[in-house]
């Protein structure tokens, strides 16, 4: 099984996200990551996926993606060609012994400290999944209290819009 | 008993558009608006049960001059009824029900116009707007339930979004591949105010209704179809909602393949014509059955490598190479890996494919298919369809299906529920023509037939419908005879009675030992007959008949023939020994068919390349 990304493009509907994410564990695919949020278009939300899942069931699952009338248009954005981005909170127990150590790890992952309290930190860090896996082992040999991850969102390079191109189609 | 004549549908489908017209822009109440909506969508015949989140749009329709409604006894019968309505006439069929019970009452009509592809539009009252999300009586949340099987679905609150939504329900539920969608309406939204407002098109964005065949792949197609030696026509039920026979028609006498159709295909093709090779699959003929495992190319119109027809899916078809054309591009490749995709309404399809391969003809000649007819016709000399009367004095069911498609002819539509009664019915009735074939395939919902009927007789006034049914479904749906019997829907229902779930205890016989757990259901012949049909049909407003023996069959069926004012019930008393032949055991390979118990066909050897 491989990892893939997916944008999905869909109405801003009530019930969209139910639909699609349904639609995954209906037809037994574990879903890795999902994210949601409006785009430049109000009326146009998009979701991306992060599934495990080989070709030819991804291919189906597409296919039955697009038979949701709520749904625009799908995209396999691949690794090489976009730009992959989750966002991590981790609050870490840190007095002022070890405070030193934990901000030097901060520094090393251009991660930031978005709250501090006596004995503890809030760090924040963006980053490609792989770069905030690093982090977390680094962070690792302390005391990490909460975590918390977004689902992956995702980009094309290069000039070209998914969002044009489905309405481009769409006033076809 | 109310003697309303049934008003012929296509008589009042006319000018909805007129009507629409009229009505924007007019001041009325939610529910009002629905059944506006329902009359400018062209429905004339709606089936369902009012109650309370319901009862605002029971009030206008009680008024509509278009609108036939139907009161059903069970919500699951006004489901399967607009399914027999729909299969039958090509029409979107129509049901209603309230909130909660009622609303989950029509999830397996639902569930199983969503597996066969039916057209059908289901209206469900919602409790009021600011009840939802409270548990509230008779609350049930129908568009989360059915979203896996509905085409679309959707919620309204807003009674001025109540047109749109039932436009669009339509729309989507005919256009592409069909299917059912349901519209959940709220109880505050039918009772308050709302400007009409018809649309005049349909815009979504998001929705594909179908591409045009590819005319490189068509072409492709075509080249193989003139080339092949060994080529086969696998039809399904796409070719009959599609409306497509007759280009099947041409195709098939222009190709000189032969031609198999499914469980949901029967009747595309006149069972009559010398290259249909009969029904494919588990109990599918041997010729058909033997025909794609021997094909070296498999032309799949509307059908889709379904495990009923594939058997294990690995070694189906080894040979073919494999076009497939359907309107569902999802349905491409699902199961079976295709060399040659076509994704288009079959009707393009055939008017496309037909001068295609007349071009193709025209650079190949025409292909010699001498030694594959040869090979064919053995096997249908061989193992033709037949059965081994029982033993025990009883009438074998298989002669009783046979006589009764025999004696009504090739204009009557019948219908089934789900069994062994089922695939005689689908073996042993000769079908001319399509839509005259309406059963439960792909969700094999026991208790369809009756229903089914029902509504096909509503959409079909003219036509003699059949419903066969087994002692077990008919148990599970017969209270709609009633609303037959009052609503004047002189429907016939042949009982298959063998006391017993029939195809279950053919399965106990062969693979559990003939140890009959759960199966007998003493109904039949030497039994308690509890319920008596005969009494039941008399109790229900029908006239109740039994027959117990072959020589008694014909004399029955001409009587139930002659019986035109009121449903009539035939408990037709057969053998439970009789069982489906030929079989092919599920999970096991169309090559190990059974043509009977311990009797497998020989294959010629040396075919293979």
């Amino acid at each position: 099984m491989t990892r893939h990304t997916l944008s999905v493009l869909v109405e801003n509907k009530p019930g969209v996200l139910a639909r699609v994410a349904g639609l995954f564990s209906r037809r037994a695919f574990n879903i890795h990551s999902l994210a949601v949020g409006q785009t430049e278009h109000p009326e146009v939300s998009r979701i991306t996926v992060v599934v495990d899942v080989d070709q030819l069931p991804l291919e189906q699952v597409t296919k039955q993606l697009n038979k949701l009338v709520h749904v625009l248009k799908i995209v396999e954005l691949e690794r090489d060609k976009s730009v992959q981005r989750d966002l991590i909170l981790v609050k870490v127990r840190a007095d002022a012994r070890q405070r030193a150590d934990v901000l030097q790890i901060v520094e090393l992952f251009r991660a930031h400290v978005v709250d501090v309290a006596a004995d503890s930190l809030v760090i924040e860090a963006v980053g490609a999944p792989e770069k905030l896996e690093a982090l977390l082992t680094a962070l690792s040999t302390h005391d990490i209290r909460e975590i918390v991850q977004s689902g992956t969102v995702a980009i094309g390079r290069g000039s070209r819009s998914i969002t044009e191109r489905a309405f481009e189609r769409a006033s076809a | 008993m109310a003697q309303v004549k049934a008003p012929k549908p296509s008589a009042l489908a006319a000018q909805p558009q007129a009507l629409a017209q009229a009505a924007t822009g007019q001041e009325m109440s939610g529910a009002a608006a629905i059944i506006k909506s329902l009359e400018c969508a062209g429905a004339t015949d709606v089936f369902g049960l009012p109650g309370g989140a319901i009862l605002p749009t029971y009030d206008p329709l009680m008024d509509s001059q278009r609108l036939r409604h139907i009161l059903v006894r069970h919500e699951q019968g006004a489901g399967h009824a607009a399914q027999g309505y729909a299969h039958a006439t090509g029409r979107p069929g129509v049901c209603i029900a309230t909130s909660g019970p009622g609303a989950t009452n029509l999830v397996t009509p639902i569930a199983d116009a969503n597996m066969d592809s039916i057209p059908m539009v289901a209206i469900t009252g919602q409790v009021g707007a600011s009840l939802i999300g409270t548990d509230a009586f008779q609350e049930a949340d129908i568009v989360g339930i059915t979203a896996p099987i509905t085409k679309h679905n959707v919620l309204v609150t807003d009674p001025n979004e109540i047109p749109q939504a039932i436009a669009e329900a339509f729309y989507i539920a005919t256009h592409g591949r069909p299917g059912p969608v349901l519209v959940d309406i709220t109880k505050s939204a039918q009772q308050a105010p709302m400007t009409f407002n018809w649309p005049d098109h349909i815009e979504l964005p998001g929705f594909n209704s179908g591409a045009r065949p590819h005319a490189k792949t068509v072409q492709e197609a075509a080249r193989l179809l003139a080339t092949a030696r060994r080529p086969v026509l696998y039809v399904g039920g796409g070719v009959i909602r599609s409306g497509a026979s007759e280009g099947l028609r041409k195709l098939t006498d222009l190709s000189g393949a032969a031609v198999t159709t499914t469980l949901m295909g029967r009747g595309a093709l006149p069972d009559s014509h010398p290259q249909h090779v009969g029904m494919p699959g588990m109990h599918g003929t041997v010729a058909a059955v033997a025909s794609l495992q021997k094909a070296d190319l498999v032309v799949t119109l509307g059908a889709r490598f379904d495990d009923r027809v594939t058997g294990k899916l690995e070694s189906f078809a080894p040979h073919a190479t494999i076009v497939h054309a359907d309107i569902d591009p999802a349905e491409i490749g699902k199961n079976r890996a295709v060399d040659v995709p076509i994704v288009g309404d079959l009707k393009d399809v055939f008017a496309a494919l037909v001068p295609a391969l007349e071009e193709e003809h025209k650079k190949h000649g025409k292909p010699d298919l001498e030694a594959w007819w040869t090979q064919i016709d053995q096997w249908r000399d061989t193992y033709g369809l037949g059965y081994v009367p029982t033993d025990d004095g009883l009438s074998s069911p298989q002669h009783v299906i046979q006589r009764l498609g025999e004696i009504s002819g090739p204009d009557t539509i019948f219908t089934s529920g789900v069994g062994q009664h089922q695939m005689w019915a689908s073996q042993f009735i000769k079908y001319e023509r399509p839509n005259t074939w309406i059963n439960s395939g792909g969700l094999g919902t026991m208790g369809f037939s009756v229903p089914a009927a029902m509504g096909a007789k509503v959409g079909e006034p003219d036509r003699t419908v059949w419903s066969i049914d087994g002692d077990g479904c008919f148990q599970m749906t017969n209270q709609e005879l009633v609303t037959c019997a009052i609503n004047n829907i002189p429907i016939k229902v042949a009982i298959i009675n063998n006391s017993s779930l029939g195809m279950v205890r053919q399965w106990q016989t062969l693979y559990y030992n003939e140890r009959y757990s759960n199966t007998d259901l003493h109904t039949g012949h030497g039994t308690k007959r509890i319920p008596d049909f005969v009494k039941l049909a008399d109790a229900m407003g029908c006239v109740g008949l039994r027959c117990e023996s072959d020589g008694d069959v014909d004399a029955t069926i001409k009587r139930a023939m002659e019986i035109n004012d009121q449903p009539v019930v035939v408990d037709f008393t057969v053998s439970r020994d009789a069982m489906v032949w030929p079989m092919v055991a599920a999970g096991t390979s169309n090559d190990e068919i059974q043509y009977a118990r311990g009797i497998a066909p020989e294959w010629d050897r040396g075919e293979e390349e």
